[in-house]
């Protein structure tokens, strides 16, 4: 991850290649010829796997949205009417608010936490079975996690309730209860991603030259205003990369809620992810599924945009 | 079949060879091979598995090879295996779930080669077979069980609590004030004091033994397990007509007081709320002693009757406001899929599912009721062999008070619109009365 911190220098990444060039081809004529071909063999795998997984899938989808589909027998031509039928789907609205609030606590918990995390990593704990052991939970499949947490916390049977009963004070439905269940969902994904965002933030940290810590302390700065001051700052471009990714995974959320509360009690989980899911695989109807996901793709495009453009995370103060 | 043209524009890099255009089967293929079968009941697996050795005895060029997934995942892999061409060539189909399927052409018509073999429709249960016509006249699949609801109880909770069995056996209802089955219910309700729920001093947030158990609104199955046995007996009916219904009455008073009394059982603390149940298990949480009656259908028999030391009484169904007990009827079927390469082979497979000589088989497991009646019969006397009395649930079919499984339709979509409405309301969230916004959108379903 640090290459994204790190610009390498343009001279030394381009000279590389150029000076093996010399050596192995003898001829000018030949060269350019010769390096395309190699390039396309190489190029050429990924470049299959882009078109068939992302780019026919997405052009395909956005064509779908335009029809009424049931994934058995052919698309029929609508127009937009999924999308104005979206616009009045109060279920649509609901999962965007829902999404939302999963993404608010998800993010500002994670970034948080990582941060702390990351600084704890940089400062304290150098062991390096510390630092891999906080990524063990990422090293875990969603789902295995999702209901590991859905038995822990389960209303009758989880420990933790079992505890929290033990202390007094009344069991907890945290998956049943409409208030509970979007925190607890974002509680367990916290969970699960944080140390993976503390090692990007790590990283981001070790590129900060310790010179400039050596001047900030020259003058005085405390390790408080030295974090606010210096390293935040500098930190930037990193916990812009961390935000855009973390913001697009977690709208995104989905293994989560479809192997815990399937959306329910009531709607307080029918997430956008979940709700395309129902809608296209429980109800065959995909060329709405697909209409909702092209509206999540346009949410996320421009999410992404604010925050690279606002946050001018392609820039860094150390240049 | 799908995705022709999609397919064309990346013809050059997709070296897959892509099994997704599934031709329809030529009917000059012979009667051999393997081919695939699928059902989703576990217990059920071994019955079945046994019938497939017997068909391949009988028919030694005809294998069957038999997958069980369980319920929740076993639609969307169909329809997903149908869209992809990896559908079984045969499979147990749902009342609920085959009018989709009949939409899309994803069905072979049987008519034709059952009349070539001389299968005798009229051996089944009264019902069952024309449940499978579809609104083109066409049969769609066989009818291979049937299943009706009772009240599974812990009978020692109910000796405790001074109710006989014979008291169970007669139990009346009615939506205002529930009758004697919620006098019942109330008394089998034990608090952590010991409080019994028609005692004073009951305290309805600390619950040890719940009178009824609740696995869910169970809207997405028109109430089949949970509340259906209780609206039918006022008179409601989930749809206009039945099949082929096109208005939902979830908007009918009757329906609403239902569920109005249904869901005060949870607020008077005779039922676990609603959000103590995400993740639970209604029939283990029986088991583990925590409710003293659940509803439930015959194919549970099996499981409720399992329980290491809880004895269990199976009563029927408690009697409506007009005298009448009600139970919904429903029948599952086998059925080919279109876009078998082995036709003839799976309707064979079918036939010999829906003949005595399988359903004797799955009779002697005791797991669930054979279509054929007098599989039936044997069926319950295997349960009998094993001391369980299922006279509650055949009480049903010989008094004629069943009612089919409403068939409709959008089904899928519907249960998107219910589940989240009925939930609300048993959540004490919304009153039934909410349901008639709900029933205006599905309603709306069929409008276009």
């Amino acid at each position: 991850m640090t290459t994204i911190t790190k610009q390498p220098d343009p001279g030394l990444a381009a000279g590389a290649p150029r000076k093996s060039r010399k050596r192995g081809k003898p001829s000018d004529g030949f060269r350019g010829i010769g390096d395309l071909k190699v390039a396309l063999f190489f190029i050429a795998p990924a470049m299959v796997g882009l078109i068939l997984f992302y780019l026919v899938p997405t052009i395909r989808g956005i064509y779908l949205s335009f029809t009424e589909y049931s994934i058995l027998g052919d698309p029929e031509w609508i127009g937009t009417r999924n999308y104005e039928r979206i616009a009045k789907d109060p279920l649509f609205w609901n999962a965007l608010g829902v999404t939302t609030e999963y993404v608010i606590i998800n993010i500002v918990l994670q970034t948080a936490l990582a941060l702390g995390l990351a600084i704890l990593m940089h400062r304290v704990a150098k062991s390096t079975l510390i630092r891999g052991a906080l990524l063990m939970p990422y090293l875990m499949a969603n789902v295995i996690a999702a209901l590991l947490w859905f038995w822990m916390l389960d209303y009758q049977i989880g420990i933790i309730n079992q505890i929290i009963e033990w202390t007094g004070l009344p069991r907890v439905a945290f998956f049943g209860s409409e208030q509970w269940a979007i925190p607890t969902q974002a509680l367990i994904n916290t969970w699960r991603h944080m140390g993976y965002t503390a090692l990007l933030i790590f990283a981001g940290l070790q590129a900060i030259p310790n010179s400039v810590y050596e001047a900030a302390s020259i003058d005085g700065s405390k390790a408080v205003s030295t974090f606010w001051r210096i390293t935040l700052p500098l930190l930037r471009p990193v916990l812009v990369l961390v935000l855009v990714v973390t913001v697009i995974g977690s709208f995104q959320v989905f293994d989560t809620v479809a192997v815990t509360t399937a959306g329910g009690p009531v709607n307080a989980t029918r997430v956008l992810q979940f709700y395309i899911y129902q809608r296209a695989f429980n109800e065959q109807d995909f060329g709405y599924g697909s209409a909702l996901a092209v509206i999540l793709f346009l949410i996320l495009a421009i999410v992404a945009f604010i925050q690279m453009k606002f946050l001018r995370g392609n820039q860094s103060d150390l240049d | 079949m799908m995705n022709k043209k999609a397919l064309g524009a990346v013809a050059a890099a997709a070296i897959l060879s892509l099994s997704a255009c599934s031709g329809g089967a030529s009917g000059a293929e012979a009667a051999k091979g393997e081919i695939s079968y699928w059902l989703w009941d576990a217990n059920q697996l071994p019955a079945y598995q046994q019938c497939a050795t017997d068909f391949t005895k009988a028919n030694p060029d005809i294998t069957v090879k038999i997958t069980q997934t369980g319920w929740d995942d076993y639609w969307s892999k169909l329809t997903n295996g149908m869209a992809a061409g990896t559908a079984p060539d045969v499979f147990t189909d749902h009342l609920s779930k085959y009018p989709d399927f009949l939409k899309t052409k994803q069905l072979v018509a049987l008519d034709e080669q059952i009349a070539q073999d001389k299968v005798d429709l009229s051996q089944y249960n009264e019902g069952l077979a024309d449940l499978w016509v579809g609104q083109d006249g066409k049969r769609y699949g066989l009818p291979k069980d049937w299943d009706t609801i009772a009240l599974f109880y812990n009978q020692k909770m109910a000796t405790e609590a001074g109710i006989t069995p014979e008291q169970m056996g007669s139990l009346t209802w009615n939506p205002q004030d529930g009758g004697t089955y919620e006098k019942a219910i109330a008394r089998l309700t034990v608090d952590k004091n010991g409080k019994r729920g028609d005692e004073t001093g009951f305290d309805k947030n600390n619950v040890a033994v719940y009178g009824l158990g609740l696995p869910g609104s169970d809207a997405e199955n028109a109430g089949q397990t949970q509340w259906s046995y209780l609206s039918a007996t006022t008179g409601w009916t989930t749809t206009d007509k039945n099949p082929w219904g096109t208005r939902f009455n979830y908007d009918d008073k009757k329906l609403q007081d239902t569920i109005d009394w249904w869901a005060s059982l949870a607020a008077k603390g005779y039922m676990p709320k609603l959000e103590t149940t995400v993740g639970a298990n209604a029939a283990d949480n029986f088991g583990a002693g925590k409710a003293a009656i659940n509803s439930n259908g015959s194919w549970m028999i099996g499981q409720y009757t399992g329980y290491k030391g809880i004895d269990v009484g199976i009563a029927p169904t408690p009697q409506g406001p007009e005298g009448k007990r009600a139970s919904m009827f429903n029948g599952l079927a086998d059925s080919v899929w279109a876009g078998t390469k082995k036709k003839d082979a799976a309707i064979k497979w079918v036939e010999y599912l829906g003949s005595a000589a399988c359903q004797d088989v799955v009779a002697s497991k005791a797991v669930v009721f054979p279509a054929i009646s007098t599989s039936s019969d044997k069926a319950a006397e295997a349960f009998k062999a094993k001391n369980v009395d299922v006279s509650a649930f055949t009480q049903h079919v010989k008094d004629k008070t069943t009612f089919m499984l409403p068939i409709t339709d959008n089904a899928s979509k519907v249960s998107g619109i219910m589940k989240p409405a009925m939930d609300a309301v048993i959540a004490g969230k919304s009153p039934a009365s909410s349901l008639t916004a709900a029933n205006e959108q599905v309603n709306a379903l069929f409008a276009k």
